[in-house]
């Protein structure tokens, strides 16, 4: 079957009484293609992976998982996906190894398989040391890796991380994406959310989501490039806070920021941008500064983004 | 499917023998109760401690009075002298009852008239009072009886070997002794058997509600009825090992009889716990923490127990709270526990209690077992 790894959803819907907390939305992830769903808290991401793995069902609007409708085949959804919840959710009161050999007959690994599985996913997580200690007692990295490694130890071809690296030390973070990379690279397909805007550039493709509406999607170049209208400007100046402010109100900076020992504005129009921020240095009588183009981080592009949105939807209201 | 199971059941008994709080509450607190009621419940019903007030004053009333502290049931603490203090030491419990002779007791019975005594006994405990009462009989009956002889051989001049009369022995069956311990152990375990298997499964399923495994296991292809076997299967096995500490300790320690099959026993606890085991299954999808879940369970089993006629017959109660009664399930596991131990009857009389308990037990597990599988959705 081509489609036994791939996710698709049209129109999905989810509302909580009166409020929508996902809007409509619409995507689809191919087959072994690791996918970022990106967005601030409260944006709809859980509640989105929580509708695909059959914890909620949508108010309204279809998809499919691993080709299987999540409205009427959840049963059958449920033997081939994995699935890491938010919040930590181990067993604190058993071992690393009671842990991993619930789930193991929780998804009915075959018996002879069972030791070598164990032995793999308590290997790609590094746990060896450990395995024989309460999981109460790790720290919140190694919990993680565990979770991780419950959550395929029945080789699913779908897996689903809400937010895996959240609390995370930068170390454990890069081996996280390695262990995530190597499952895409075996065929795993993996939807990813996270908010940690530079763990997008690890994903093949992304959906920014905002306020339930997906409001971006493609890979990280089409983003930083094709999606992004905006130009981002370094500024290099001395004492670089003094002048925040004056820049950030200058018609066409749409937002700065200190970064470091330079200012990043965002601006519309290049050239215009440029000129208004020259002319302020010179009648200061400044010469020591440098305004340069830089290519957008994708963080950028997602703060310019959710800006847009937000003016688009202010003024809409108004008027 | 079976595979899914004992996975649950495995993971359930290691986390709840792995936790010392729990080894404690489950072993330590139904021996406690045991020596509660093994201990404080038989001092009640002998040396009762009664009050004396007697305005007759004569050798009769004395003889008769000597009858009453001679046996071992009344206990003499205070001598009155005038009405005020018999209410007062009522009223203050001072004393669980009054034996009262009036005037002209002596008389009428020296007379051919039949005499009076009062027995003025605090029926708070109505139980205790018709046990105390009933000793109070036997002791003025035997008095009757040897009144009767002596004036018959003053009638015929020589002693008589006995007298042609219905001696109405007031034998009581299976407690012949009245022991309240005997009554009450056997309560104590479906007591425990309730209590604990409504805790400990409410308080196990809402936990994994709470941090967040049964989103985990709802994300898994377990189904809930796997779920259910899984959760519920320890806490059944968990109650028939309290139900034999209990009755060890019962017959060993505080030498309560036990009279009736073992397998009985064991059997109608299994159906009685499909009946509480439902209800905590029920209380788990009513409650989202583990403290709301204790709650629901207090406020269930406070009611059941006194409606299960374990400290008050069921026959004191006012008649619509007796209808009430019969849809209580502990009042019929208790009927079936104190009949296994003190009357050994077996299945041939116990079959209708047992019968019900496992209609209801069906009806209440099917009820909760669809109310959880909707609410895990
Ligand atoms: N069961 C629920 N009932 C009511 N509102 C809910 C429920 N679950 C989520 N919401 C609301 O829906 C919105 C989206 O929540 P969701 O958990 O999907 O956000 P998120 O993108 O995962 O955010 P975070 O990064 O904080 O995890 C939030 O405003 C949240 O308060
Ligand atoms: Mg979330």
């Amino acid at each position: 079957m081509p489609e036994n790894n791939t996710v698709a959803v049209t129109s999905l819907e989810k509302k909580f009484g009166n409020f929508t907390a996902v809007n409509r939305i619409n995507f689809e992830v191919s087959g072994g293609e690791i996918f970022g769903f990106l967005g601030p808290n409260g944006a709809g991401k859980s509640t989105t992976i929580r509708m695909l793995c059959g914890i909620i069902s949508p108010t309204s609007g279809s998809g499919k998982v691993g080709g299987f409708d999540i409205i009427k085949e959840q049963g059958k959804i449920k033997q081939n996906i994995g699935y890491m919840s938010q919040r930590f959710s181990l067993y604190d009161d058993l071992t690393v190894e009671e842990n991993i050999d619930f789930y193991s007959g929780i998804y009915r690994v075959p018996k002879d398989e069972k030791q070598a599985r164990k032995e793999k996913i308590i290997g790609l997580a590094g746990l060896e040391a450990f395995r024989h200690r309460l999981t109460s007692t790790l720290s919140g990295g190694w919990k993680q890796r565990l979770a991780l490694g419950c959550a395929i130890i029945h080789k699913p071809k779908i897996i689903f991380l809400d937010e895996p690296t959240s609390g995370v030390d930068p170390i454990t973070r890069n081996n996280f994406w390695a262990i995530i990379k190597d499952m895409a690279r075996n065929g795993i397909t993996v939807f990813v959310t996270t908010h940690y805007m530079d763990e997008a550039e690890n994903c093949g493709r992304m959906a920014l989501i905002y306020k339930g509406s997906i409001i971006a999607m493609g890979t990280p170049e089409e983003m930083k490039t094709k999606i992004m209208k905006n130009t981002v400007l370094d500024i290099r100046v001395a004492k670089g806070e003094d002048w925040l402010d004056k820049i950030e109100t200058l018609k066409g900076v749409e937002e700065a920021a200190l970064f470091g020992v330079s200012i990043h504005a965002v601006v519309k129009d290049e050239r215009a941008a440029i000129d208004a921020i020259k002319d302020i240095f010179k009648r200061s009588g400044l010469k020591d500064y440098k305004v340069t183009k830089i290519k957008a981080t994708l963080e950028d592009v997602f703060v310019s983004l959710i800006e847009d949105y937000d003016k688009e939807h202010d003024e809409s209201k108004k008027s | 499917m079976f595979e899914r199971i004992f996975s649950i059941l495995k993971k359930e008994f290691l986390q709840i023998f792995r936790d010392p709080r729990m080894r404690s509450i489950i072993f330590l607190s139904p021996l406690i109760q045991v020596m509660i009621f093994g201990y404080a419940a038989t001092m009640d019903i002998d040396h009762v401690p009664t009050a004396v007030y007697d305005l007759d004053n004569t050798k009769q009333s004395r003889d008769l009075l000597r009858e009453f502290s001679y046996s071992k049931y009344f206990e003499f603490k205070y001598y009155l002298s005038s009405l005020e203090e018999l209410r007062d030491v009522i009223d203050r419990s001072k004393v669980f009852g009054v034996i009262k002779f009036d005037r002209g007791f002596a008389r009428d019975v020296i007379g051919n008239k039949s005499a009076e005594l009062q027995l003025i006994l605090d029926g708070t405990d109505s139980n205790a009072a018709s046990i105390i009462l009933g000793y109070a009989g036997q002791i003025v009956g035997n008095y009757n009886y040897r009144a009767l002889k002596e004036r018959a051989r003053a009638l015929v001049g020589n002693e008589i070997s006995s007298i042609p009369m219905v001696d109405l022995r007031d034998r009581r069956w299976f407690n012949e002794n009245l022991e309240s311990k005997n009554y009450y152990l056997p309560g104590v375990i479906s007591l425990i058997v309730t209590l604990m298997s409504l805790l400990l499964t409410s308080m196990a399923i809402v936990r994994e509600k709470e941090i967040g495994t049964m989103e985990q296991l709802v994300v898994s292809p377990i189904t809930p009825f796997e779920l259910i076997l899984g959760k519920l299967t320890p806490f059944a096995i968990i109650a028939l090992m309290q139900v034999t500490l209990i009755t060890i300790v019962g017959v060993l320690w505080f030498h309560i009889p036990i009279r009736g099959s073992l397998v009985l026993l064991f059997f109608s606890t299994l159906v009685y716990l499909l009946t509480s085991l439902g209800i905590g299954l029920f209380i788990s999808t009513i409650s989202a923490t583990q403290q709301e879940a204790m709650m629901s369970v207090f406020l269930y089993n406070f009611p059941s127990i006194l409606l299960s006629g374990f400290a008050y017959p069921i026959a004191d109660m006012p008649k619509v709270i007796q209808y009430v009664t019969l849809f209580n399930p502990l009042r019929y596991y208790l009927v079936i526990v104190r009949s296994i131990f003190l009357k050994g009857i077996g299945i041939y009389y116990l079959w209708q209690p047992i019968l019900i308990l496992f209609v209801m037990g069906l009806t209440i597990i099917t009820l909760s077992s669809l109310r959880f599988r909707k609410s895990l959705g």
